[in-house]
């Protein structure tokens, strides 16, 4: 069979055409292809790999901020809750100074009342004793108009002086 | 679903093309079609590229005759110079005897004797061919990747296409296959693949420049099987050799008749001569096949019009079923050949001892 015998025009053909042909692929060819798509499966898996980090470091920044956010709220409720004790504080402070105050304030009107009123009524004492001795004198004037009264007067005045020492 | 229409109605066309090629081919003067003329003008070689008879004129497209003579070195002409037996620089094709069919010279004694025989016959113009067409394509895929860095976007179309295909062939048969030192046959790996794949599938393509028997020519084969042979001997290891002259066997098999190291020794011929066998076998057989079956047109012709006319939608219907089928079969030959050669190689680089049930 003619078939199964080797043509040898063709086989020489068939040598230097698949040797050049697997030696161009060999070189240019495949490994440049698989070379890349290799590469960039390698690129794919950092990628994941980083995105995978990138999640992960997401995570743990979103529970730190959590974290940090429920301090905050916290050291927030504190400061409202020190806050308002201190405004309680204030205000019971100043409402007990300004009652004292007020106390104060009142004694000194109480006091300056009583002061002046003392000073009216020495006034009213002076000037009663003036208008009594002006009275005096009118009503003296009037009764020694006449020599013996005066003198029993005068006399009289001696006795209460004699009887007094 | 209009596509799928297409398709097949573009190969109704290209079986026509076929058959009337088939119609020029061979018919002796009753009108009987010499079926095996011409399958086996088809699948074997020939000196010039017959692509159809139209009337009565054969569209051929001569190829070049390359020759070296004993007596008169080197020649080179085109094959038209041949047609018809005539002879030329004392050159001619012989139609019987010894050298049937190929380029025989006329020596001053008066006898005939084969010269040195470099001719681009068809198989070699096909082969030329799909070797350009591979080199073009694969350069090409190459090329898009040279330009972009890793981190571009995986290509589409085309490209992507093959990136899968070549990527499939890297990873699922070689990779699997050979093991850990996979990286240094992978490319003569996927050029045997790529070559046999291209060179069936052109083969599957019924017009010029397809249709050539490439791959189910046993020169082409024995050089692919010459190939994976060497892979696999020449990169062997200690551990392969250790086991083809002394195998784990009771030594009554080694000494003092050396039985297992001969049945191994075979079998390291053995092996690359079944990878030859194979893919020609199967690809010589596809062709075979399509061309008889398109044949039953013409040898019906005589029965009548009702048998010829059934006979002929049958055979459309067969020959489509058989070229569906030897589509499959011209990447499972590839994908079967690459398969063998990975385990082979595999099997030659394999470190440690493989355990024998």
């Amino acid at each position: 069979m003619s078939l199964l015998v080797p043509d040898s025009g063709l086989l020489f053909w068939m040598l230097l055409s698949f040797g050049v042909v697997f030696i161009i692929l060999a070189k240019y060819g495949f490994p440049v292809i698989v070379k890349m798509v290799e590469s960039r499966k390698d690129y794919i898996d950092q990628s994941l790999d980083a995105a995978k980090e990138a999640n992960r470091q997401l995570s743990a920044i979103k529970s730190e901020s959590e974290a940090i956010l429920a301090k905050a709220h916290e050291e927030q409720t504190r400061i409202l809750n020190e806050a308002a004790a201190t405004r309680d504080r204030i205000i019971q402070e100043a409402k007990e100074q300004a009652r004292m105050e007020g106390q104060k304030q009142l004694e000194e009107a109480k006091r300056q009342i009583a002061a002046e009123k003392e000073e009216a009524i020495r006034d009213i004492r002076r000037q009663v004793a003036v208008l009594s001795v002006d009275i005096a004198e009118k009503v003296l004037r009037k009764n020694l108009d006449k020599k013996q009264e005066q003198m029993a007067m005068i006399d009289r005045l001696l006795d209460e002086v004699v009887s007094q020492s | 679903m209009d596509r799928l229409r297409y398709v097949m109605v573009l190969l109704v066309c290209f079986l026509f093309a076929g058959t009337a090629k088939a119609s020029g081919a061979a018919a002796d003067e009753n009108g009987n079609v010499d079926v095996k003329a011409i399958v086996f003008g088809h699948i074997g070689d020939a000196y010039e590229w017959h692509i159809t008879k139209w009337g009565d004129k054969d569209i051929i497209i001569p190829l070049p005759v390359i020759v070296r003579s004993q007596e008169t070195g080197w020649h080179a002409f085109l094959s038209s110079r041949l047609e018809g037996g005539e002879e030329y620089e004392g050159f001619r094709i012989a139609s019987e005897g010894e050298h049937a069919g190929k380029v025989v010279e006329r020596t001053s004694s008066g006898e005939e004797v084969r010269p040195l025989d470099i001719s681009i016959t068809k198989v070699t113009f096909a082969l030329l061919l799909n070797s350009v067409l591979l080199v073009a394509i694969i350069l090409g895929v190459a090329r898009w990747y040279k330009k972009r860095t890793p981190d571009a976007a995986a290509p589409k179309g085309f490209v992507g296409f093959m990136e899968m295909f070549i990527m499939m062939v890297h990873d699922d048969i070689i990779k699997s296959c050979v093991g850990e030192k996979y990286r240094r046959f992978a490319p003569y790996l996927l050029t045997a693949f790529f070559f046999i794949f291209l060179n069936n599938v052109m083969g599957l393509i019924p017009i010029f420049p397809g249709g050539a028997n490439v791959t189910g020519n046993i020169a082409v084969t024995l050089v692919l099987a010459l190939f994976t042979f060497f892979a696999v001997n020449l990169f062997g290891n200690k551990e392969y050799w250790k086991d083809i002259f002394w195998p784990h066997v009771p030594n009554w098999l080694k000494v003092p008749v050396p039985l297992m190291p001969v049945v191994e020794l075979f079998g390291v011929f053995t092996k690359p001569f079944a990878l030859m066998i194979r893919l020609f076998a199967n690809m010589m057989a596809g062709h075979s096949v399509i061309l008889a079956l398109t044949s039953l047109i013409f040898i019906t012709v005589s029965m009548g019009p009702a048998i010829n006319g059934t006979m002929t939608v049958v055979s459309v219907l067969f020959c489509i079923f058989m070229n569906m089928l030897e589509l499959l079969v011209a990447f499972i030959q590839a994908y079967v050949f690459t398969m063998l050669s990975s385990v082979f190689i595999g099997l030659a680089q394999a470190e440690h001892e493989p355990k024998k049930a």
